[in-house]
């Protein structure tokens, strides 16, 4: 589904991802776990089309030249990305937002766009999966929502729009351990044989509740080490060093 | 001088025929003040700090004839509708600056409560109401100006509306003036005055516009009197054809404990000044002054303020936005003076800016003159573009670019379109804005 090869990206003149590559097929969960700096973030930000990176390699997906295409055509084609930071926007209401991104996609993809009251019910159904209070819904987009609150919206956003490849940026940092159980329920239940899902960590205790397929060691912009998810664990105990 | 010597003859030509006319005594001589005072002064040029940026050359260039009435018979009350929306029962219309009874139309008023055109009243040997033509109230005399003066000199016509003590109102009043000027451009001097009595009600609509692509000049004054407690919201849209002028003053003076509150839309004319004045004249008065204005290319939307604390425990705020795009530019100019016994004052000021070009320009000014203790003053401006974050966050869910920056833009705006109390209009701002971004959105 996911064929990244030689992924270069620089920043004001600083290579931050030096040639990464990495292929996830349909249904897996990889984990990309890696030190601060490494480049994980630059990672996810440059498959969701951040236009401030200079960008070199390839990255097909299903067979598509993903770095060709603007982050709206990438969401359309079905790739999502769950924010570290997820950005507040005042004055733009919640489920407003949201179906205006669902619609965007379907009118894109020639399906017919969900009226309002429709598109209600379905985003009440797909809330619940993140235990999320509907009053969220008349809210502006993240605003004066906390760090885990945040967090769940991505994931109710990710339950909504439906995507082929997931990208959790960080999906555990700032939450407690209640809200990340929440979290990693939502995800777990979004799971499927048509979806990959790249689950961005610093810490190994998010992959105690998401179990990956895979687990990739990222250091100084280059995966420098693969492994099941028993690498996970060794990591924890062992921590980055050997890879600073 | 000399660029503005058509405009003067031919308002001289007309003051002539005003003098002669069914006008007071009084009256006339007011207007011959006014113009002696038009005369002496001249007009404003760049080098006035407050006019600096409403380029009043541009204005004088043009060979302005003065307003004529006669076009009514071109409009029907759907037309006007359409044109200027619909927000109550009772509306007066002027077209070119004069009185239409045919389009106009009243609801069931409260006794005493009147709505009338300021032409009629005046021209049927009314009540001496010079005190109330005393000009904008200036606190020095030299920031009395002569737009105001030409005003006074060559008004035809404007509302004149007068709210009883103790009477609440609570059907808007709206005044559309609209201009319709076919191939002759024209001056019109539209003057409104509202008188709200101790503890009265009201709120009033004023909407300017005109046809598409007219050319015209709209000197607007509506002086504004709140006896003690009185509550007024005022609300101005100014919607003017893309090539026409529109100056003009509000000017407020506030009793004891009086409320008023003002929320201006501008979106039109190829220069749009709409300067306020407000003065907090007893203990416990308080202002809300909101604005937004939104100068695409080829517009300038300029807003002066000037608020003044004469009294103790005073509250003024002021909320302007402004969204420039293109090669437009916008203006903000925000004065507050605390007089020396203002103790307690409290006013706060807030201009926020959204660019949505490289070439799109405001020029923000807030300017603070504080004479007395022990007051809080608050002041704020900020000059900024899309959020590159929130654009890459909407886009990342499928919204593509230009609706996206549509949507942020919206976002911007719809804190003010928020504040609008009046549903109707909110509802018939929100299309007018909304159509205002439409390639955005």
């Amino acid at each position: 589904m996911l064929e990244i090869k030689n992924l270069y990206a620089k920043i004001e003149g600083r290579e931050i991802l030096k040639g990464i590559n990495l292929s996830v097929a349909a249904g897996e969960v990889h984990a990309i776990m890696g030190p601060n700096g490494s480049g994980k973030s630059t990672l996810s930000q440059v498959l969701a089309g951040r236009e401030s990176y200079e960008v070199s390699g390839s990255v097909l997906f299903n067979g598509t030249d993903l770095l060709s295409l603007a982050p709206e055509d990438r969401a359309s084609a079905g790739v999502f990305l769950a924010f570290q930071y997820p950005v507040e926007i005042p004055g733009v209401g919640n489920l407003y937002f949201l179906r205006t991104a669902f619609n965007a996609i379907r009118k894109r993809r020639g399906e017919e766009e969900m009226d309002a009251i429709d598109f209600l019910a379905l985003a009440k159904e797909r809330m619940k999966l993140v235990e999320m209070d509907p009053s969220f819904m008349s809210r502006s987009v993240n605003e004066g929502f906390s760090g885990g609150e945040k967090k769940r919206n991505e994931i109710f956003q990710m339950a909504i729009l439906e995507p082929t490849l997931a990208i959790l940026d960080e999906t555990d940092s700032g939450l407690d351990i209640d809200a990340l159980k929440i979290v990693a329920n939502g995800v777990n239940a979004l799971r499927r044989k048509d979806r990959a899902m790249l689950v961005i960590t610093h810490y190994q205790r998010l992959l105690d509740y998401i179990v990956p397929d895979r687990v990739h060691v990222l250091a100084h912009g280059k995966i420098v080490r693969s492994g099941g998810k028993e690498l996970a664990v060794e990591l924890e105990k062992s921590g980055y060093a050997e890879f600073i | 001088m000399s660029k503005s010597a058509t405009i003067f003859t031919e308002a001289l030509s007309c003051l002539e025929h005003k003098l002669d006319s069914r006008y007071p005594d009084w009256l006339n001589k007011l207007r011959h003040t006014a113009f002696s005072s038009v005369l002496d002064k001249g007009f404003p040029t760049y080098k006035d700090e407050d006019w600096r940026y409403t380029r009043v050359a541009s204005i004088l260039a043009i060979p302005f004839k003065p307003a004529q009435s006669g076009m009514d018979h071109l409009f029907s009350c759907d037309a006007i509708d359409k044109l200027a929306g619909r927000f109550g029962e009772t509306r007066l219309v002027f077209v070119n600056g004069h009185f239409v009874s045919e389009l106009s139309s009243q609801g069931p008023l409260k006794d005493g409560v009147r709505v009338e055109s300021l032409g009629a009243v005046l021209s049927q040997g009314g009540p001496n109401l010079s005190h109330l033509f005393a000009g904008d109230a200036p606190l020095h005399e030299e920031e009395s100006h002569v737009f105001t003066a030409l005003n006074l000199a060559l008004t035809e016509d404007g509302a004149f509306i007068t709210i009883p003590p103790n009477t609440t109102v609570s059907d808007p009043i709206s005044l559309v003036f609209l201009s319709d000027t076919g191939a002759t451009p024209f001056v019109s001097n539209p003057r409104t005055i509202i008188l709200a009595g101790a503890n009265s009600r009201a709120t009033v609509i004023e909407v300017y516009t005109g046809i598409l692509d007219n050319l015209y000049f709209t000197n607007a004054v509506t002086d504004i009197l709140l006896e003690d407690g009185a509550q007024v919201e005022h609300y101005k849209v100014q919607n003017e054809a893309h090539k026409s002028f529109h100056v003009a003053l509000l000017n407020v003076r506030q009793g004891r404990g009086s409320k008023f509150s003002s929320h201006l839309t501008a979106l039109g004319g190829a220069i749009g000044r709409h300067e306020m004045r407000v003065a907090l004249t007893e203990e416990g008065a308080e202002a809300t002054l909101n604005g937004l204005y939104l100068p695409e290319s080829g517009q300038y939307l300029d807003n002066p303020i000037l608020v003044e604390h004469r009294a103790p425990r005073c509250t003024s705020r002021q909320l302007y936005k402004g969204v420039i795009d293109g090669d437009g530019r916008g203006g903000f100019y925000g004065r507050i003076i605390v007089q020396q016994n203002a103790m307690k004052s409290d006013a706060s000021q807030s201009n926020k800016n959204l660019l949505l070009s490289e070439s799109a320009q405001v020029d923000t000014r807030p300017r603070l003159e504080i004479l007395a203790d022990d007051v809080k003053c608050v002041h704020g401006a900020t000059v900024g573009q899309l959020d590159d974050e929130a654009l890459f966050y909407l886009r990342s869910r499928g919204i593509p670019l230009e609706n996206a920056r549509g949507l942020l833009t919206y976002a911007f705006v719809s804190e003010m379109l928020n504040l609008i109390r009046v549903k109707p209009l909110q509802s018939y701002l929100t299309e007018l804005v909304l159509s205002r971004f439409s390639r955005l959105v």
